[in-house]
């Protein structure tokens, strides 16, 4: 969307949380902004790219991300990194000494927490980073705040020379409103002063900056307690006053618009003498954050009565519907039943792989061995754990299906001595997070065989480039990795990496067989790209001649959605055995022709279709 | 408290929901609304479930349209617009696209696809508007207009004219490509006669 580039001054801009972050960023006179890409941070860098008055990179992992953010900020710029809350993890190692040295140009750090876990492997709430690491947390309620607090932060991390979180939710990231936007500021880096009591944290320089670091997070405190980002609104219905922050403030706002609210945007280090205050004009105090009780422990802690988790839940959006009854039993009301209908049971519909995804020919292959441990990796690829494959075993963080494979290896009985262990990693989870497991698969004579399925994109957050592909977040060329060479780098013998087309099916299912039988490490990689990416290039696609098909159903167990089911029958074998039969239909306008479910076919049903006139659409 | 109009549209993912709301927005935000419009993005591109939520009015506070709240229901599938029938609130109306998108587990027998999820609404005593936008839309030459089949189903359900709408959907495809505007344009009067019931018996 070039709008948001060209808009001009006090323009009103209909803007998601991610587009008016990326706005008030580049706005705030911005060197420098990196990130790796995590559901639901991903758009604010890819808006930002857009603007080519600053450096703007997809890093190869938030650590890094962080640490090219304070590398600019060492030298006077303003930077910015975005990032989701498990991103933070990995970047933690940088933020918790980066508080000790402090900055110098305003470094903001965006954290998306994906509360209500719409695309993530947990929920977890990053305000703790802000207690952790005696940083101070922005927390937005809307997109004009997004917006506003964005600059906001930029200033009070150069005034405090501090870091600032800027904390986002889901229900901020990916949600429109209108938003007034200015213009870019100038903003001259004032350059690096050479100062190893500041910048090298040995212990005879880190420890005297210790007593500084709390002295800072005090001078926040007091900061908090007359910052005009935290406020109070009045309410005529004093049985119940709010304490909230984030998107749960609008949840209050529209739930109890008669209450009194005291609304949190620097709600760390919390402005406990202010709270105290409102607590004191109210009957009862109930904190409404999300997701756990930081801010409630702290009130008690400060001898602050209050409410809060023990009538909210822990995990989730609080939301109007969430807050209705909580509310109404706390002040000892009937919760009304809704009027409306009730939910009806609809079967599920979990997210599947792409038409002619490449992963289906991997998964395919996988879930016809038997007696093997499959590791496995975040990225579309974990949807192989589903339906109809069932063939990935585990799934925990960035690159863990490496250590997690070495460790079955090193710690199976004689009840799995039998098994195969097999890791499957994407390739930008490999060189995110994985390419140290493989060393360490290769350094401690691992017997794992790796999987490294290469599609050229960070394919789960829209097929964004990183080093494999050897385009920029520009898509301009640049340096291009070469995964056979790094994995023979890493101590994988040569003979031991294969590279293999997934969609021949029976020279993967071989490479596979033949791997897993030789006791070392060895590395499969797949190389073929992402459908949803722009090289990707559709053939002659395929229909099932109806009268062959035999209802074998072997096609179904690709798992591929243009794939359809159309009737249903059963089958006594010469044995006696009866077999379910699956008569199927494809659905030609979905088809791109990738020949998979061709292979498995044993009748031969499955032939190229006739070409089907269409208009033809453009892809953005 | 001023009047806010919720509008929730339901579907899969890869069928256009988000285009479609953030289409119906535009044409909101051109008459001075304030509005908020918020889904669930994330791995819905994948063929999962898809909402997106669309509130306007003089000021909108949350995002979220609540249970029993939706004046208007906007179901791009059959099975999804049963999903999310319980959104609407007494008296509001939910118009439906026939059309099937049978995912995986429906395939591999796992799960039944519902026998017939407008009649299932309706039983519900819902206000339902049926017609096959994906047929419609496959008439017309490609399946993607069924997105602007549906726009034109809702334009007569909306607290403006349904114009607004239309040309909102038409400045998408700008002076560049006439023949996609006429396309859109035809799908989006299809989609408006589809409610009215004159394209029914077709």
């Amino acid at each position: 969307m070039s709008a948001i580039q060209s808009a001009p001054a006090a323009a009103r801009m209909f803007l998601s949380g991610n587009d008016a972050v990326a706005r008030a960023v580049w706005e705030a006179g911005t060197r420098v902004a990196a990130a790796y890409p995590g559901t639901p941070s991903t758009e604010i860098l890819e808006v930002l790219s857009r603007y080519r008055d600053l450096h703007t990179e997809w890093s190869i992992n938030e650590k890094v991300a962080l640490e090219v953010a304070l590398g600019a900020s060492m030298v006077g710029a303003r930077a910015f990194c975005a990032m989701k809350h498990v991103g933070l993890n990995v970047a933690s190692d940088a933020l918790m000494t980066m508080t000790v040295t402090g900055t110098e140009g305003g470094l903001v750090i965006a954290v998306a927490d994906d509360v209500g876990m719409s695309s993530s492997q947990n929920e977890q709430d990053s305000r703790y980073w802000g207690r952790f690491a005696h940083v101070p947390v922005l927390e937005p309620a809307d997109s004009q705040e997004a917006y506003t607090m964005t600059l906001a932060a930029f200033e009070l991390s150069e005034r405090f020379k501090t870091p600032v979180i800027l904390r986002l939710t889901t229900r901020i990231c990916h949600v429109k409103g209108v938003v007034q936007t200015g213009e870019r500021q100038a903003f001259e880096p004032t350059g690096f002063v050479k100062d190893p009591r500041h910048w090298v944290m040995v212990p005879g320089n880190a420890k005297p900056r210790l007593p500084l670091m709390f002295a800072r997070e005090a001078a926040v405190r007091a900061e908090a307690e007359v910052s005009p980002l935290n406020m109070q609104i009045d309410g005529s219905d004093r049985r119940i006053g709010f304490i909230t922050s984030g998107p749960a403030f609008m949840h209050v706002r529209e739930a109890f618009p008669d209450s009194p609210v005291f609304k949190l945007g620097l709600s760390c280090p919390a402005p406990l003498e202010s709270l105290g205050r409102f607590a004191a004009t109210v009957d009862s105090v109930l904190v409404v954050e999300e997701t756990e009780p930081l801010l409630e422990t702290e009130l008690k802690a400060a001898g602050i009565a209050c409410h809060g988790k023990d009538v909210l839940p822990r995990i989730g959006e609080l939301a109007p519907d969430v807050l209705e009854p909580a509310v109404a039993r706390l002040r000892g009301e009937i919760v009304a039943e809704p009027e409306h209908v009730v939910p009806q049971q609809v079967f599920p519909r979990p997210p599947t792989m792409c038409v002619a995804c490449p992963h289906l020919g991997v998964y395919y292959t996988l879930s016809q061995m038997r007696n093997v441990l499959i590791s496995g990796d975040i990225g579309c690829y974990t949807l192989g754990a589903g339906h109809p494959w069932n063939a990935l075993d585990t799934c925990i963080s960035m690159g863990a299906s490496m250590g997690m494979a070495l460790g079955m290896d090193k710690g199976r009985g004689k009840v799995d001595a039998n098994k195969k262990v097999v890791a499957v990693i994407g390739d930008s989870t490999f060189m995110h997070m994985g390419m140290q497991g493989l060393l360490d698969i290769t350094w401690n004579r691992g017997n794992v065989t790796v999987l490294l399925l290469d599609n050229r994109a960070v394919g789960m957050t829209g097929g964004q480039d990183n080093p494999g592909t050897g385009r920029d977040i520009h898509g301009e060329e640049t340096a291009r990795v070469d995964f056979a060479k790094i994995c023979e780098a890493l101590g994988v013998k040569k003979d031991r990496i294969r590279v293999v087309d997934p969609y021949q099916l029976p020279v993967l299912f071989k490479a596979l067989r033949e791997e897993t039988k030789i006791e070392e490490p060895s590395v499969i990689i797949t190389d073929r790209p992402c459908v949803l990416i722009d090289h990707y290039k559709p053939t002659k696609s395929y229909m099932v001649m109806e009268d062959r098909c035999t209802g074998c159903g072997n096609c179904v167990e690709v798992g591929c959605p243009a794939i359809h089911v159309t009737r249903r029958g059963k089958e006594v074998k010469a044995s006696g055995k009866e077999v379910d039969l699956s008569f199927v239909r494809i659905e030609t306008s979905a088809c791109t022709g990738c020949g998979l479910c061709v292979q498995p076919c044993a009748p031969e049903a499955i032939v190229h279709a006739e070409p089907v006139q269409t208009i033809q659409f453009v892809r953005k | 408290m001023s009047k806010i109009t919720n509008i929730l549209v339901c579907g899969v993912g890869g069928q256009g929901v988000m285009t479609a709301t953030e289409i119906l927005a535009e044409a909101a935000i051109s008459l001075g609304f304030d509005l908020k419009k918020t889904e669930v993005a994330g791995m819905s591109q994948r063929g999962g479930v898809v909402t997106s939520h669309l509130r306007f009015g003089t000021v909108v506070l949350s995002p979220q349209i609540l249970p029993g709240e939706a004046d208007l229901l906007v179901g791009f599938e059959a099975a999804e617009a049963l999903r999310w029938g319980h959104m609407l609130r007494p008296g509001g109306v939910a118009l439906v696209n026939v059309g099937r998108i049978v995912p995986p587990v429906v395939n591999i027998g796992l799960f039944d696809y519902p026998a017939d999820p407008v009649a299932e609404m309706r039983a519900l005593g819902l206000t339902v508007h049926a017609f096959d936008a994906t047929s419609l839309a496959v008439e017309l030459g490609n399946i993607r207009l069924g997105n602007t089949v549906m726009l034109g189903a809702s334009s007569d359900r909306l607290p403006f004219p349904a114009e607004v709408l239309r040309d909102a959907v038409l400045a998408r495809f700008g002076t560049r490509k006439p023949d996609l505007v006429e396309a859109n344009r035809a799908a989006f009067e299809l989609g408006r006669r589809a409610v009215a019931g004159e394209a029914l018996a077709a």
